[in-house]
């Protein structure tokens, strides 16, 4: 049994270990795998921050283990030894006024190293010509508008969906309608409050193209969890073109389905909160659906966009997302299938 | 002694679950039959004998979380728009004592599904029928009609009145829109 439990015991800890690593790999939604500038000098922090405790992790315990190893044990009956030994005291106390002396040089240099950090990201800001994106957060999702300050009938109004061109900054101005919700896509930047009736700002800049994902750092509720959000950082071409079609309203129903399903769809609930542009339903209470079906996810990156998906969330979204504000909706299959049909055509 | 202090703990503890379903959250309610509503009549007076009216319980006037939602479909609905937070202003005010439509819950419940003429406009459709419900009880907290112990205590942005639970219970009267004014 002796020979068995040490390498049981070696292998758990292994695992655990892996698993450790793993969460912290290359994923697309990790601090440590910057994508932009910000985010490269907060990772550069993490890792000295890292050494720097892991290495007085390793002194102490390698102290704490020679003070027990090393310990003169006296036995049960012996007097206890409680005469002084002057040198040895002086000798123990110089030792201790040491380590706080090293404690408190290395508690300055983390200090001054988070500090020039800071300072660096807050002097980033100043290049001239940002995208600028207003960002709202609600229960349990994101709106996402881009204003354009020269002309005004070309901002986008969008969900839980950020396209960003690499290589240029980008502004975000942080809005709650309800509740405090936190802005945070780790690839970019660190974490930024959204607080009701007190505008915040972050800037940030994606240098490498792909998708980020961000997710809402401040326990806003029953669907805190589900409130994420797609930062997709492409070349300046991509999100031009993106940015044009993001424009155009919705086009008219191709076949008859989709025409029912349009009907259906401007005849019933979905309009007193949903926007489609083009046509008149133009609710602002949930997200804007213009071109949806363009996006890869659905209920804040919770769904894939399919049409099961599609489907269910229409008709119970109850319980996919508990608690969210869209009711659920009671269609005959076939009413379902031409409001999928539409829903799907909103390219 | 120690009897009476045993039985004294277990009043108290059960006093404690007496609230638990005024705090009941239904998020997959199934829709209430609007045919619910047995009562679209607006008036007292009947033709030959006076049979009484059948009453309507609204079963969100004891919930407190279904007043909540009430009160952010009033405002997310734009009725502040006409109706403000309760004092009115295009539309007449919520928070008195004066009904044109009526009063009771399936009364209000149609006043919103069927719109009422000069301004009011038809939700019919437009809102699940449980919304509607929970509409009509919000609207009835507003002059102190259901159990303060449900109302609604405060605004999310500033408050603008006393709050609902607040609102001592106000007598309805029927008035014509004329004699409102």
């Amino acid at each position: 049994m002796n020979g068995i439990r040490p390498h049981f015991r070696f292998e758990r800890i292994l695992a655990a270990a892996s698993v450790f690593f793993a969460s912290c790999g290359h994923g697309n939604q990790s601090a440590i795998n910057s994508a932009g500038i910000q985010s490269e000098q907060l990772s550069n922090l993490w890792w000295i921050w890292l050494g720097i405790t892991a290495g007085v992790y390793v002194i102490v315990m390698a102290v704490l283990n020679v003070a027990y190893f090393r310990v003169r044990r006296a036995s049960a009956e012996a007097e206890p030894d409680i005469a002084p030994d002057p040198a040895r005291e002086r000798k123990v106390g110089n030792i201790i006024k040491g380590c706080v002396a090293l404690t408190v040089v290395i508690m300055f240099v983390l200090m001054i190293v988070s500090f020039r950090t800071g300072r660096a990201i807050a002097a980033m800001p100043a290049a001239q010509d940002p995208i600028h994106i207003k960002v709202t957060g609600q229960q349990w999702w994101w709106q996402i508008e881009y204003i354009d300050e020269h002309q005004p009938s070309n901002n986008v109004t969008s969900a839980n969906e950020i396209h960003i061109p690499i290589g240029r900054p980008v502004r975000v101005d942080l809005e709650s309608h309800d509740v405090i919700h936190s802005f945070w896509v780790p690839n970019l930047h660190g974490k930024r409050d959204l607080i009701p009736n007190y505008p915040t700002t972050i800037f940030f800049e994606a240098d490498e193209p792909g998708v980020y994902w961000g997710q809402c750092a401040e326990f806003c509720g029953f669907e805190h969890a589900k409130m994420r959000f797609m930062v997709k950082a492409e070349s300046e071409d991509d999100f031009n073109a993106w940015y044009a079609a993001a424009q155009q309203p919705s086009g008219s129903p191709a076949n008859d389905s989709e025409a029912r399903g349009q009907q259906i769809f401007l005849t019933s609930v979905c309009t007193q909160c949903h926007t489609i542009s083009g046509t008149p339903a133009s609710g602002r209470v949930g997200p804007n659906l213009t071109h949806v079906a363009s996006k890869p996810f659905i209920a804040s990156g919770s769904l894939v966009n399919n049409r099961e998906n599609l489907t269910n969330w229409i008709s119970d979204p109850q319980a996919i997302k508990p608690g969210i504000r869209m009711p659920m909706n009671t269609y005959s299959q076939e009413d379902l299938n031409a409001l999928a049909d539409y829903i799907q055509s909103l390219k | 002694m120690n009897r009476w202090l045993a039985l004294a703990i277990v009043l108290t503890a059960l006093i404690a679950f007496v609230a638990c379903e005024r705090e009941e959250r239904g998020f997959r309610v199934q829709t209430p039959d609007a045919n619910r509503v047995n009562s679209k009549q607006l008036t007292t007076l009947q033709a030959g004998e006076a049979s009484p009216l059948p009453a309507v319980k609204n079963e969100y006037e004891d919930n407190a979380f279904a007043l909540s939602e009430g009160k952010r479909l009033f405002s997310q609905m734009n009725c502040t728009g006409c109706h403000a937070h309760g004092g009115g202003g295009i539309g007449p005010a919520l928070m008195d004592d004066k009904w044109i439509y009526g009063s009771q819950p399936e009364q209000i419940f149609s006043t919103i599904e069927e719109g009422r003429p000069n301004g009011m406009p038809s939700f019919r459709g437009k809102l699940p029928v449980y919304q509607v419900w929970q509409l009509a009880a919000y609207v009835r907290s507003l002059s102190g009609l259901v159990p303060k112990t449900a109302a609604p205590g405060r605004d999310d942005d500033m408050q603008s009145r006393q709050p609902e639970n607040s609102t001592e219970p106000k007598q309805p009267k029927t008035v014509t829109p004329a004699t409102e004014k």
